[in-house]
């Protein structure tokens, strides 16, 4: 049974990685109705920041990170205006392929600036394991946790509690309303995808100590997240965050105890679990399912 | 015969003699590159009928690209198959892996679509290393080495002609591609195309015309499919060797960006798109040599042709005609 609870917290360590980023996406799916695929890349980009001040500039870590997060949400806000605004009235596939552009521009952006090799981040949290009733967990995997749990409370404090939130939540789902009561409904959907671009900076740094920083890093974790954005139901921030946790460890547990799938197939897996979610029930587990008035 | 149709034909005989000549004027070299042109205007025209005249996004033709360059290779190393007739039996393989994946993807709209198409695209190597006994698995399999099925070493006899590898690989895959070029024009200007058509521009007013949606699409991808298992086999013929970086998410990316920079919805332009994949990443090389300026330049001409000229090349072309038309109807005094 040890082994099994020793998969399992790992596998919710990776399922938060997933389901921050999971987050992100739904959090522009809301504010902007398309689905960001440069945001794995966005991610990636905000990681080589935070290893640009740690490692060339001598910034210690924490320090490092909030101005890793500060310049992310400027990046995302700056994105948001200079590329999405122009085409967000018009059809979902021009957004879609926006998007694209962003992938491929920030993944060579990447490369040219930082080239192809293989760059090791610090992590945050000290290097040794903890064991409770016979599981093994690291502190770097507790750390993971912690912190997208917490990242998550925090947004979800700011969707409930404030003024800002509100007005986030009004320009996503009623933006002419929103507009008659003087939300500034642009500047709010940019705030999104600043918001977003925070959130993939989180999921890129807890990510980067176990998967190594590479211009390529986070695009299986895109899929991951994808999945668990679907699994949870795109529009649903709560499903997001459950659904990467779910995948997280479903993936491990199928990885470990299903010999076919072992770890080469974990990919196809959550492939197939975007198909026959999206195909058996395409709201998600918490998504509201939508009526469409013909 | 309208005017409009004997303008078309009249071009397409023109492209044909072009296309016929090019080799004579270019080196060996380029007439390889311009093979891979060829190729690609292949994948480019099933990526337009899907994307362009249906308006169902794929991120994942690369995926189907691999099917038909599979079952090429697999078919000339383990059977036997002269690597020509492995063509056919790629586009109907490829068709009706098409037609199958159409059916649950007929479901999903637009974003969703591109969801799933996008996770095919990125797990297709992941299955193709998990099955190495069918494949090769990594290594992939190697085609160099089988002289009976293919041209790679000795010049080849047609009709008293001698050609080398690169000329009759020019020559096999501009032959599949106008032949395709054809073969689409048809479709899209029957009752077919108009259902396609119909599909993109309003579901519902296309069910109240009796046009089925599931179907329509079904059929769309299947065409779709067929065409890019037709340029897949001739990638693998071309490059000799298949494994599964040969087809990677990539591959897929800049499919979808030659047919955004060609123009959606138009067959004009699918040329300078198959011209602009093949020959980006060689110019790329002028503006630096980093490995990452490809992707830059590819990214950064993908977005501004959707914000500044949303009709891509096809567009251009249409609105230049219809200037030179109005200055010669209206002569300046």
């Amino acid at each position: 049974m040890g082994a099994f609870f020793q998969q399992v917290v790992s596998g919710l360590a990776s399922g938060g990685i997933y389901g921050s980023l999971a987050l992100a996406l739904v959090l522009i799916h809301r504010a902007t109705g398309v689905i960001n695929f440069a945001q794995g890349e966005m991610a990636t980009f905000s990681t080589y920041i935070l290893w640009t001040l740690t490692t060339n500039h001598g910034v210690s870590y924490w320090p490092a990170f909030a101005i890793t997060l500060a310049l992310s949400f400027l990046g995302g806000v700056g994105i948001h205006r200079a590329v999405i605004r122009p085409v967000e009235r018009s059809s979902q596939i021009r957004v879609v392929i926006i998007t694209i552009g962003l992938l491929l521009l920030l993944n060579g952006l990447m490369t040219w600036i930082w080239t192809g090799q293989v760059k090791q981040v610090s992590s945050p949290f000290p290097g040794g394991t903890v064991e409770a009733a016979g599981v093994v967990i690291s502190w770097q995997d507790i750390g993971t946790i912690v912190v997208s749990v917490v990242t998550v409370a925090v947004l979800w404090a700011v969707f409930r509690f404030t003024k800002v939130g509100l007005a986030l939540r009004a320009a996503a789902v009623n933006p002419a309303e929103a507009r008659l009561v003087g939300v500034r409904v642009s500047w709010m959907l940019g705030l999104g995808w600043g918001l977003a671009a925070v959130l993939g900076a989180i999921a890129g740094s807890l990510a980067a100590p176990t998967l190594f920083l590479d211009p390529n890093m986070m695009q299986a974790v895109l899929i991951y997240a994808f999945a668990a954005a679907v699994l949870g139901g795109i529009d649903s921030p709560v499903g997001a965050v459950v659904g990467g946790l779910m995948l997280g460890v479903g993936l491990n547990l199928l990885g470990t105890y299903v010999d076919f799938v072992g770890a080469d197939l974990r990919l196809p897996a959550a492939l197939l679990v975007i198909l026959v979610v999206l195909l058996v029930r395409p709201a998600g587990l918490f998504g509201k399912p939508q009526v469409k008035k013909v | 015969m309208t005017r409009a149709t004997s303008r078309t034909l009249l071009g397409f005989a023109a492209l044909a003699v072009v296309v016929f000549a090019l080799p004579a004027f270019v080196n060996d070299f380029r007439a390889q590159q311009f093979a891979y042109v060829g190729i690609y205007l292949i994948a480019l025209t099933g990526l337009n009928i899907l994307t362009g005249y249906t308006g169902q996004i794929s991120l994942g033709h690369g995926a189907f690209m691999a099917i038909g360059g599979y079952t090429t290779a697999i078919l000339m190393n383990d059977h036997g198959v002269k690597d020509i007739l492995t063509i056919p039996v790629a586009i109907i393989v490829c068709g009706i892996a098409g037609l199958l994946f159409g059916l649950p993807a007929a479901r999903l709209s637009g974003l969703y679509l591109a969801l799933a198409t996008f996770a095919i695209a990125v797990s297709i190597g992941a299955v193709i290393k998990k099955f190495d006994g069918f494949t090769g698995g990594g290594s992939g399999i190697n085609l160099f080495g089988i002289p009976t099925l293919t041209a790679s070493l000795t010049p080849l006899h047609i009709l008293g002609f001698e050609l080398n590898f690169n000329n009759w690989l020019y020559y096999l895959s501009w032959s599949v591609a106008l032949l395709g070029y054809v073969i689409a024009w048809l479709i899209l200007r029957g009752r077919t195309g108009r259902a396609f058509r119909a599909v993109r521009d309003s579901e519902t007013a296309a069910v109240s015309f009796g046009v089925g949606l599931s179907s329509t699409k079904v059929l769309a991808f299947g065409i779709s499919a067929a065409y890019a298992g037709a340029a897949g086999a001739l990638f693998a013929i071309a490059t000799t060797y298949v494994n599964p970086d040969t087809f990677p998410v990539a591959l897929s990316i800049f499919l979808l960006v030659g047919v955004v920079v060609a123009g959606l919805g138009s067959l004009t332009g699918l040329i300078a798109g198959a011209i602009f994949i093949q020959f980006l990443p060689l110019w790329a090389q002028n503006v630096s040599k980093s490995p990452g300026a490809p992707a830059v330049v590819y990214g950064a001409i993908l977005i501004l042709v959707v914000l500044a000229l949303p009709g891509g090349v096809s567009g251009l072309i249409a609105r230049i005609a219809r200037q030179v038309r109005r200055a010669s109807v209206f002569p300046k005094p």
